[in-house]
């Protein structure tokens, strides 16, 4: 029981599992899941989709704060690259087309990519903070995300392209095996090869890792162009959705939630240890707690207020000062009695 | 023979001359004093925000909450006016304690609990965000004659140019915020906190006591800008001032104030403001170009500055190591 409650999944789990019960108050059925016409339906499946981009982009987070670092473009890079592969489509002769879906979304792969690459050369390369350096990506981005749309909302209607957000494989969204692929990726990457290791030994001190032979800079580079990635098919996934790009609104407030679920997860923004799989369930409970507040009816808004009680609680609980503090209040809490009867003893 | 702690002051000071006076050759009726006064009038409550942020960034840490706590301003004193009937000479003062007290217990958690500036600012950002919807969603428009007032007045200067009275708040705020820095020995205290902290505890100065002072200030500052930013929309709603805090940033760092700390000027903060409304400016008196250029040339702004300032730090190593 106790390694049970010491394993670093159980609290994000059981947080997870008590919102979900929370919800089986206000809507009997909140489990059932049917099948129509073929496909699967059902709240659960609803979370697991709508927090499909979510995940992915978390998951890009979880590296970089593994290197002590911080991704805050993250949102800008989902609006560029849906904007970017909207773009392509709509300049298209025939939208329908696969060839052009595909094409649409490598460029806007690629260009995430290179996003990625640009934060992690001025990391590594020119030494900025992780803040600053993706701060500047941040509010350009944004900038470039509305040149590439002209400020407008591009609208397309490409069945080959909307396949990847609103399609299904096997009676399951489709989205749902992308985040899935993209987690197997990371997972082997990081856990079967060294190359986790290194990640931890660069977030926990990178000097002393460049001293035993590890390429400090590679690994910095790559957490940010994988960081990248993840947001650029994020943005992809939500653009294919609901079928348009609004380089405005697309991905705001994106950094925030992944932090958050990065945090939630287990993982220190210290740097130097981070967790896949609480990332995951991390995300997925603030997914959840969305939906929860869609269910109970409180304006969506208000999630706001809930998610800072959250990322305060769960910050109080990770630093050490504030575990020590308590620890020390519960050790030195004598009652008068018990004094007396010690004294005399 | 110039100080180089100088120079980046000095480079911002310089590109804003430089712009006002492209912007002058370019444009016919740029080159006029009630420019640079619209500049401040379109800025003030940013100029606010961002003194008390150069005190946030100079002490080494930041605060993202400063958007958020214009609309929780905005929006609570937009409540109590115009929906309980509260006086104006009440609601003022009450929401700046408000600010404050906001401030201060961000900047208790910080220090106390050792929880990185960064995080605990964000909880409180999606706190006083979330707290504005809380009290409404839809916007309160105000119409009390205080606000209405406040908002028309009109002050002359000699010579025949306007400016509103926000712009006289945020310039005595600037005067407070300068002789606060470089006076008194809490402007001290701040500085060598982010010079080093390890430092500055061993020189016996106040850690905590400045540490909490600074998110303080900076929380004064945000909801004094957000009275001023409701002179200006007169109005409260949940979403204004959404990403104030990173124009904020910017035009710190563009002031050339040290994101690592210890190092920056609040009079460079202020040309770091007006660097960033003469590009608004510019880009509207240009016509053909659209706002989101405003963000890509302040992107690019961030990037040099960011780099001016690694390639000063790293000579300044280099001449300590020779």
């Amino acid at each position: 029981m106790k390694r049970l409650v010491r394993h670093h999944l159980f609290w994000p789990l059981a947080v997870w599992a008590a919102l979900l019960l929370f919800n089986l108050l206000y809507s009997p059925d909140f489990f059932s899941i049917v099948v129509r016409n073929g496909h699967l339906y059902g709240s659960l499946i609803d979370i697991l989709n709508f927090g499909a981009p979510l995940i992915l982009v978390a998951l890009g987070m979880t590296v970089v704060i593994a290197t002590e670092g911080i991704d805050l473009s993250v949102g800008s890079v989902v609006a560029i690259s849906g904007a970017m592969a909207c773009l392509w489509i709509s300049k298209g002769a025939d939208q329908n087309s696969p060839g052009l879906a595909f094409a649409a979304i490598g460029l806007a792969v690629l260009l995430s990519l290179a996003l990625g690459l640009w934060n992690g050369l001025l990391v590594s390369g020119a030494g900025i903070q992780p803040i600053i350096a993706t701060l500047i990506l941040m509010v350009a981005g944004r900038g470039i995300a509305q040149l590439i749309t002209s400020g407008q909302i591009i609208t397309i209607s490409s069945k080959p392209y909307s396949y990847i957000g609103t399609g299904s494989l096997a009676a399951l969204p489709f989205s749902i095996f992308v985040v899935a692929a993209m987690f197997g990726i990371a997972a082997l990457l990081t856990r079967r090869t060294a190359l986790g290791l290194f990640i931890e030994s660069v977030g926990n001190n990178p000097r002393a890792s460049r001293l035993i032979g590890i390429r400090s800079r590679v690994v910095l580079i790559s957490v940010y162009v994988f960081s990248g990635l993840c947001a650029g098919i994020a943005g992809l996934i939500l653009s294919s959705n609901v079928a348009s790009a609004d380089g405005n609104n697309a991905g705001l407030w994106y950094e925030l939630d992944a932090i958050l679920a990065v945090v939630i997860g287990g993982t220190s923004l210290n740097g130097g240890r981070f967790y896949l799989t609480g990332t995951v369930i991390g995300a997925l409970i603030i997914q959840t707690l969305t939906t929860t507040i869609y269910v109970i009816g409180v304006p969506p808004e208000i999630t706001l207020v809930v998610k800072a009680f959250v990322v305060l609680v769960v910050c109080l609980i990770q630093s050490e000062t504030f575990r020590n503090k308590i620890a020390e209040r519960w050790r030195t809490r004598h009652y008068p009695a018990e004094r007396e009867v010690t004294r005399h003893a | 023979m110039l100080n180089r702690k100088y120079l980046p002051v000095i480079v911002t000071v310089g590109l804003f001359l430089l712009m006002f006076a492209a912007g002058s050759l370019r444009y016919d009726g740029f080159f006029s004093f009630q420019v640079i006064l619209n500049l401040l009038i379109d800025n003030a409550y940013l100029l606010i925000t961002a003194v008390g942020m150069t005190f946030v960034i100079v002490s080494g840490g930041i605060d993202l909450s400063v958007g958020s706590m214009i609309a929780l301003t905005t929006m609570v004193s937009a409540s109590l006016v115009q929906e309980h009937g509260w006086p104006p000479g009440v609601v003022i003062p009450l929401v700046l304690c408000m600010g404050s007290a906001f401030g201060w217990l961000m900047g208790a958690i910080i220090h106390y609990f050792k929880i990185q500036p960064f995080i605990v600012t964000l909880a409180g950002m999606f706190l006083a965000r979330g707290l504005c919807y809380v009290i409404s969603l839809n916007t309160i428009t105000i119409d009390n004659p205080f606000y209405t007032t406040m908002a028309q007045t009109k002050v002359r200067l000699p010579g025949g140019d306007t400016v509103s009275i926000s712009v006289i708040i945020a310039l005595v705020v600037v005067i407070a915020a300068l002789y606060l820095a470089h006076y008194t020995r809490f402007g001290r205290s701040v500085y060598a906190i982010g010079g080093s902290e390890q430092s500055a505890l061993l020189m016996g100065l106040p850690i905590a006591r400045t540490k909490i002072l600074v998110y303080t200030f900076s929380g004064f500052c945000s909801s004094l800008a957000g009275v001023v930013f409701t002179f200006y929309m007169l109005s409260g709603y949940g979403l204004h001032a959404v990403g104030t805090e990173l124009d904020t940033i910017a035009a710190v760092v563009i002031g050339g104030t040290l994101l690592t700390g210890g190092v920056g000027f609040v009079a460079g903060t202020f040309f770091g403001v007006l660097i960033q409304g003469v590009i608004q400016t510019i880009i509207s008196f240009e016509g053909t170009l659209s706002s989101w250029w405003t963000k890509i040339v302040i992107g690019l702004l961030l990037f040099l500055f960011i780099l001016l300032q690694r390639l000063l730090s790293a000579k300044g190593r280099q001449a300590v190591r020779t």
